[in-house]
């Protein structure tokens, strides 16, 4: 049973409406992504799934009650909210501002408990934040700074948890931190997370499911493996120039226009360095032999100009062979980035020599060699 | 427990330095009043020897004025720096003061010519009224800019602009209260009456203890509007209560003793640095006090300092005050 659903939920400010037709399903322990590009509508779909924003139309539901039928103040048990809006609390310390996140069960005044103070101490261990306890809120690094504010969220004791782009300004350590502090939090508290992220390559390891927002409305959605494919991102963001990998997370350049004067053979990973470096003098280039399954196989093929492929698991047929030659010979330099060749790849060995008797300059030296050598 | 130690030594350090103070508020003056005589007339019940007319007629009067008129304001900018999020923002700054000032001048002016002069009640009403036609010309702005230098500087000039018409008004009008007038205008607690204090005491009391039950939204309010919101605070409520309190209280200074500079934003400041927090729980109160021993010490200097010539209570809460703020102003640029 979800915990947290919407029908058909128009979201939009005033009376634009910015995205349509919204169905969310979301159950206990799950985290559901929004990813698209800016201003397609996520932070607003989150406002309005939070109760900060009137629907235009259709409806959410929390725990099969609609959330505008609730009083705020019980609302708040429920669902916690992750603000990212900056703020500034002048003499507060990190305690003071996690405490905060027992709000809706504190009496009149606002005086915390024992039992509250328990739950205090207990989040502020599970984020890993203890020993900023006493700290003055205003002066802790950005990273810190939202495992604090995550912290008050958690506090909530909330059963859905909602966060608009946690992790953008955080450089990669803690990225990763937060994202993985959360990733625990909601597996050992049961919590559903619906949140928007930037970067597509953590939406990918972090989410069980990803919704992608574009064009006024939810364009995909499903797994992140299922969706998030290099040309679906293209696409999704209108990218112009270079892609998204998603088999290794990576993004490339664009592949180098006019017509290839090298080509590169390699194979296993080790030509991936060589192609990037072609790429950023902007050299066109072939590459070859590879298996489809070869770790530089999607390297290649966004960044050359053409890929010689073969099938997987394989002996190279005699064809490519041949068809790799006729590349070649339109070449005037060539890079092997293999130091050995086995029973699967024995055609680089004879593409190699080939090479060689063609007469073709060998830039391997200029493109491999360690920087401490230049 | 550290922390509890320290409230209650600075709360009990702002009491003492309040009763001191009251004290020699009451016993000096152009006329100075020798120990036995103020006892005598507090507890021996002379009522009728000059002293007692001195102490009870003019001097007790004029020290509530200074505590629960000072507390009020400071409270006031308290709750206005709370709502804007601003931390120089405060009745005097956004013109709210001076848009009170206006509307009671003319109230005064247009009873004072049928020959009648105004009650208490009227001139808080008429003080509530300019108070939140200002807060409502701010509250525009407030919607077009979340600059906090901006929305200062348009409060400046709505204050500007409501002076500008009072002094216009009071040029023209030709009474011969106008003197009194004059001096009100420029801030002043010297004529209040026990039958004022009858007026502004239970509503400032009542305020304060309002604003004491909001501690707890406040203190929500403090990490800003979407998380309050998140904790299931009501924030139009929440707004709408913020600004009409911090309005009344405003209102009630000006209506008695006209527009005070600087109480608002100084004091509020300062005891956050005193008490090393910024609990609303903490902070309201001793805000109230901190106005109130402000407005004291302000006052005290006022009447005693050029005998028996008077200052305007601003002169002198100006000269304290300005400073503080520009010390807000820097330090924030520091961070």
């Amino acid at each position: 049973m979800p915990i947290l659903s919407t029908e058909n939920l128009n979201a939009g400010y005033g009376r634009t409406v910015i995205l349509e037709n919204v169905n969310i399903r979301l159950a206990p322990g799950q985290i559901l992504t929004l990813i698209g590009p800016n201003g397609a509508g996520k932070s607003t779909l989150l406002a309005t799934i939070a109760g900060r924003l009137d629907p235009l139309g259709g409806t959410v539901f929390l725990k099969n009650e609609e959330l505008s039928t609730i009083p705020p103040a019980r609302t708040a048990k429920t669902l916690a909210v992750m603000t990212t809006e900056r703020q500034d609390p002048e003499l507060m310390t990190c305690r003071e501002v996690v405490s905060l996140g027992r709000y809706p069960y504190t009496g009149r005044l606002g005086i915390t408990g024992p039992r509250d103070r328990e739950i205090i101490e207990e989040t502020m261990a599970l984020t890993e934040i203890t020993d900023l306890a006493d700290r003055d809120f205003t002066k802790l690094s950005d990273g810190q700074r939202q495992r604090v504010l995550l912290a008050r969220a958690i506090c909530q004791d909330p059963e859905v948890l909602i966060l608009d782009e946690p992790s953008s300004f955080l450089d990669i350590r803690h990225k990763l931190e937060l994202l993985g502090i959360l990733k625990d939090l909601v597996r050992r508290k049961n919590i559903a997370v619906l949140m928007a992220l930037h970067e597509i390559d953590l939406a990918q390891k972090f989410s069980d499911f990803v919704l992608c927002v574009a064009g006024g409305k939810i364009d995909r959605a499903g797994k992140p493996d299922e969706i998030l494919t290099e040309s679906y991102i293209r696409t999704l963001y209108g990218m112009t120039r270079g892609c998204y990998l998603p088999e290794s997370g990576s993004v490339e350049l664009p592949a180098p226009e006019g017509s290839p004067s090298v080509f590169v053979i390699g194979g296993g990973g080790s030509g991936i360095p060589v192609y990037r470096a072609l790429a950023r003098e902007g050299r066109a280039f072939y590459a070859g032999i590879l298996h489809e399954s070869d770790l530089d196989f999607p390297v290649a093929r966004a960044l050359a100009t053409e890929v010689v492929g073969a099938e997987a698991w394989e002996s190279f047929s005699e064809e490519r062979i041949e068809y790799a030659k006729a590349l070649m010979e339109t070449c005037t330099g060539y890079i092997c980035t293999l130091e050995s060749f086995g029973t699967m790849n024995r055609g680089n060995e004879e593409l190699k020599a080939c090479a060689e008797s063609l007469g073709l300059r060998d830039l391997s030296a200029d493109y491999m060699r360690p920087y401490s050598e230049t | 427990m550290n922390k509890k130690l320290r409230y209650l030594t600075t709360y009990t350090v702002l009491i003492a330095l309040l009763l001191l103070l009251s004290g020699i508020n009451v016993v000096s003056g152009s006329i100075s009043i020798p120990a036995e005589e103020l006892f005598a007339v507090l507890f021996g019940g002379q009522a009728d020897s000059t002293y007692a007319q001195i102490i009870l007629g003019i001097r007790i009067p004029r020290i509530l004025a200074a505590v629960f008129l000072g507390g009020a304001l400071s409270l006031s900018g308290y709750l206005l720096q709370t709502f804007f999020a601003n931390p120089i923002a405060g009745p005097f700054v956004l013109g709210i003061s001076q848009g009170a000032k206006l509307v009671v001048a003319l109230t005064l002016i247009l009873t004072l010519r049928h020959g009648q002069i105004p009650g208490s009640p009227a001139l808080i009403l008429a003080a509530f009224a300019g108070s939140l036609i200002s807060t409502g010309f701010i509250l525009l702005i407030s919607r077009r800019t979340r600059k906090m230098s901006l929305l200062v500087i348009c409060g400046i000039m709505i204050g500007y602009i409501c002076s500008a018409v009072t002094d216009f008004v009071i040029t023209f009008a030709s009474d011969s209260d106008i003197v009194n007038l004059h001096s009100w205008s420029l801030g002043s607690f010297s004529g209040t009456t026990m039958a004022n204090a009858r007026f502004f005491v239970p509503i400032v009391t009542a305020a304060l203890l309002l604003a004491f039950l909001l501690s707890k939204p406040i203190s929500a309010y403090l990490l800003g509007e979407a998380s309050a919101a998140s904790m299931g605070v009501d924030i139009p409520r929440f707004r709408l209560c913020l600004i009409l309190l911090s309005s009344l209280l405003s209102a009630c200074v000006t209506a008695f003793a006209g527009p005070v500079s600087f109480v608002g934003i100084a004091v509020p400041h300062l005891i956050k640095k005193l008490f090393g927090t910024a609990r609303p729980l903490v902070i309201i109160p001793a805000t109230f006090l901190g106005g109130a021993l402000f407005c004291l010490l302000c006052d005290l200097i006022a009447r005693t300092l050029f005998m028996p010539t008077e200052l305007s209570i601003s002169t002198v809460t100006a000269f304290f005050g300005a400073p503080v703020v520009i010390a807000i102003m820097l330090g924030r640029q520091k961070r």
